[in-house]
């Protein structure tokens, strides 16, 4: 029963990175309708940039929170005035290449440099260490992953939903030009938009770059597991997509209790079972 | 059955009409060379490109171009799948004419690939797989076995550290073939030496996140928790240990696959004092330091040479001269691979050995502790020496090989 427990508690760190990811994917998904496919490589984009500023500027974790996202931030927002504008209004199916093929070709630099194996990068002196909750020891450093991704997670939340600037940016997305009436400028709304989407992925990478190796393969991992998230969510939903990612981290966790060699499908199994029942998420509205 | 006989004529047919036509052909100087391998994913650093360098410095090194030989190497990406690697074998026998294929990471692939060869007749110096069952139930006359099996792996490792106290074991197993056969191996070796295990776990190929496992692992109280995986797998696996306490616990890990490049990503401050088996490292004596500072200066991301590189290099310098001394290439893989076998291998980086029947390449394995921060010279001084394990004690012995070769 501890051991459950454990297991329980360790789903709900995974999901914190689950859902900060499914987050900047259901952003910019709902605002600017791109399947942003290139996310995986963002965030991994957000370790290397902790590790450099480390490495060759002799800054820290903590500052590195802030610059990194914004660095791969801009980085995004560059991608977006030069290639992903000219995609609106086309179908889906062109952004979704084009952002893949990004992703692939962001990879491929990174591996051609530093490889495959990762580099070494270590959590912060005032995180070290654990503290043992009777039924498993608790590194300080994933408690403070899930309470700070849960906040950033509800902030994000509350910017789209519940401010002027977010119901700007959700009647941009219904009827831009509308909206343009109103004195907005929208395409420079839909790149911030991005940019602050990127950015959600470069700060789950600087958080994971503790607990996981800095490497250049780290997010094409995590990517497809975030993308099944988001779908089980409903494409677009922002609460759905937060609640799913924890929910899918304890029950990935709890498989890797009760059968692991299935932990890494169950996942999709689910996507499948969802997907059968209805189609448009769990919190999706019909399009 | 009716089909599987018909495709047995069939093979036979083919097989025999290969055979006539070689025996007809008169022996050329050209040679071909695949290097295969997961030159993307986890497995990359420490095959991968590295392989394609380490032949391509075997190719200049044995002088066979100034002698008139022409020998090409090409390379391709297997993914980890059994069946893109068979698939690319398959092709670079049948279009490409390639003689020999070297590397091949990944177990699974490996032995796939293994089958291949062996129905081409084509040659598999194999050093980037680990499972000892390549020279076992599944050896061929086409397979040479090179660097390090499960074997090696479990002998070394395993009975070091179960005789220094270490008497229970909980294994976190990487779910494919390599991982099962290390697993078996050092099960085997840990009984041997008066140990039990007590339970373990198994994890999906490329796991980013071990704490699921490292807390099962922990609660089963076992004084050693064996990693049966190797590359990212293992240094995930060990960077979180360290997160969740499991070392400042009490309980040991035991890496039992640990390569120079898994070292330097980990960094010294997480890997120091890891025990773990390897039969090649650079700083060993003269010669292999010269190698590895000519390998880094080539290579891209310039790491050092691992022992998988260094098997390419050394194994394909071994059939250059199995060539030399059948005065060309006859393009059978079969007859070459019997003619490297009579020759005793001596190369500068394993130094002298042989090659046994059963395709398995014998020679010293060591027993290395990782340095900590302190005691390393610079980039790259990573290892010292424990103990030196004999060619003869690092692989499985003949009598015990399971080899249907062996069997008159």
């Amino acid at each position: 029963m501890q051991a459950l427990y454990a297991q329980l508690l360790v789903g709900l760190i995974n999901g914190s990175f689950y859902a900060l990811l499914s987050l900047g994917l259901a952003v910019i998904f709902g605002m600017l309708n791109i399947i942003n496919f290139a996310h995986g490589a963002l965030y991994m984009m957000g370790a290397f940039v902790a590790y450099f500023l480390l490495n060759l500027f002799n800054i820290g974790y903590w500052p590195a929170l802030i610059i990194a996202p914004v660095v791969v931030g801009i980085f995004g927002m560059i991608l977006e005035r030069t290639m992903l504008k000219w995609l609106s209004g086309l179908d889906h199916l062109y952004g979704l290449l084009l952002t893949f093929g990004l992703a692939l070709i962001i990879q491929g630099v990174f591996q051609n440099f530093f490889g495959s194996s990762g580099l070494p990068y270590s959590i912060p002196d005032e995180l070290k260490g654990g503290t043992n909750l009777g039924f498993m020891y608790l590194p300080i450093y994933r408690g403070w992953v899930v309470v700070f991704s849960l906040a950033v997670c509800l902030l994000t939340w509350y910017l789209i939903e519940r401010t002027r600037l977010g119901a700007n940016l959700r009647a941009a997305t219904e009827n831009p030009t509308l909206v343009r009436a109103f004195g907005i400028n929208v395409p420079r709304m839909i790149t911030l938009t991005y940019g602050l989407g990127v950015g959600l992925a470069a700060l789950a990478g600087v958080l994971s770059a503790p607990i996981n190796q800095v490497r250049p393969l780290m997010g094409a991992n995590v990517i497809i597991v975030v993308f099944a998230v988001v779908v089980i969510g409903g494409m677009g939903s922002i609460m759905g997509s937060i609640v799913t990612g924890f929910a899918l981290g304890v029950i990935e966790g709890l498989t890797k209790y009760f059968y692991p060699e299935a932990s890494n499908t169950v996942v999709f199994v689910l996507m499948v079972l969802v997907l059968l029942v209805k189609p448009t998420g769990l919190t999706g509205r019909a399009a | 059955m009716k089909n599987a006989i018909s495709a047995l004529l069939l093979g036979t047919a083919l097989a025999l009409s290969a055979g006539s036509v070689a025996f007809a052909q008169t022996l050329d100087k050209t040679v071909k060379i695949g290097a295969l391998s997961d030159q993307s994913g986890l497995y990359a650093d420490l095959g991968g490109p590295g392989s394609t360098l380490a032949a391509q410095m075997a190719v200049e090194d044995s002088g066979l171009t100034a002698k008139g030989w022409k020998i090409d190497i090409i390379s391709g990406d297997h993914l980890n799948k059994p069946d893109v690697g068979a698939n690319i074998a398959r092709q670079w026998f049948d279009v490409d004419k390639v003689d020999v294929i070297v590397d091949v990471p990944n177990s699974g692939v490996a032995l796939a690939v293994s089958n291949v060869v062996k129905e081409k007749n084509g040659i598999l110096l194999d050093s980037g797989a680990g499972s000892s069952d390549l020279t076992n139930a599944q050896c061929t006359p086409n397979t040479i076995h090179w660097s390090y099996d499960t074997y090696t792996l479990a002998h070394g490792t395993g009975t070091a550290l179960a005789k220094a106290g270490g008497d229970s074991w909980f294994f976190l197993t990487a779910d494919y073939a390599f991982g099962a056969a290390l697993e078996r191996d050092t099960t085997a070796a840990v009984q041997a030496a008066g140990g039990k295990v007590i339970g373990g776990v198994k994890h999906p190929l490329g796991t980013s996140d071990f704490s699921s496992f490292l807390l099962q692992a922990q609660a089963s109280k076992a004084k050693i928790i064996g990693l049966a995986n190797a590359g990212a797998d293992t240094t995930t696996a060990i960077k979180q240990a360290a997160e969740f306490g499991i070392t400042t616990g009490g309980q040991k890990l035991a890496a039992l696959l640990l390569f120079i490049t898994d070292v330097n990503s980990l960094g010294l401050n997480t890997a120091q004092g890891l025990n773990f088996t390897e039969t090649f490292y650079w700083d060993m004596n003269d010669q292999t330091r010269a190698f590895g500072k000519r390998f880094q200066a080539r290579m891209k991301n310039h790491n050092m040479p691992t022992m998988v590189h260094a098997g390419v290099y050394a194994s394909l310098m071994h059939y250059f001269k199995a060539l030399e001394a059948l005065g060309g290439n006859p393009h059978d893989g079969a007859k070459v691979v019997a003619k490297m076998k009579e020759i005793p291998t001596d190369d500068p980086l394993f130094g002298k050995g042989s090659i046994e029947p059963n395709g398995r390449t014998i020679h010293p394995a060591y027993l290395f502790e990782v340095k900590k921060p302190s005691e390393s010279k610079g980039p790259w001084d990573y290892y010292k020496l424990v103990a030196t394990i004999p060619a003869s004690e690092a692989f499985t012995p003949l009598d015990k090989s399971t080899c249907p070769l062996l069997k008159k």
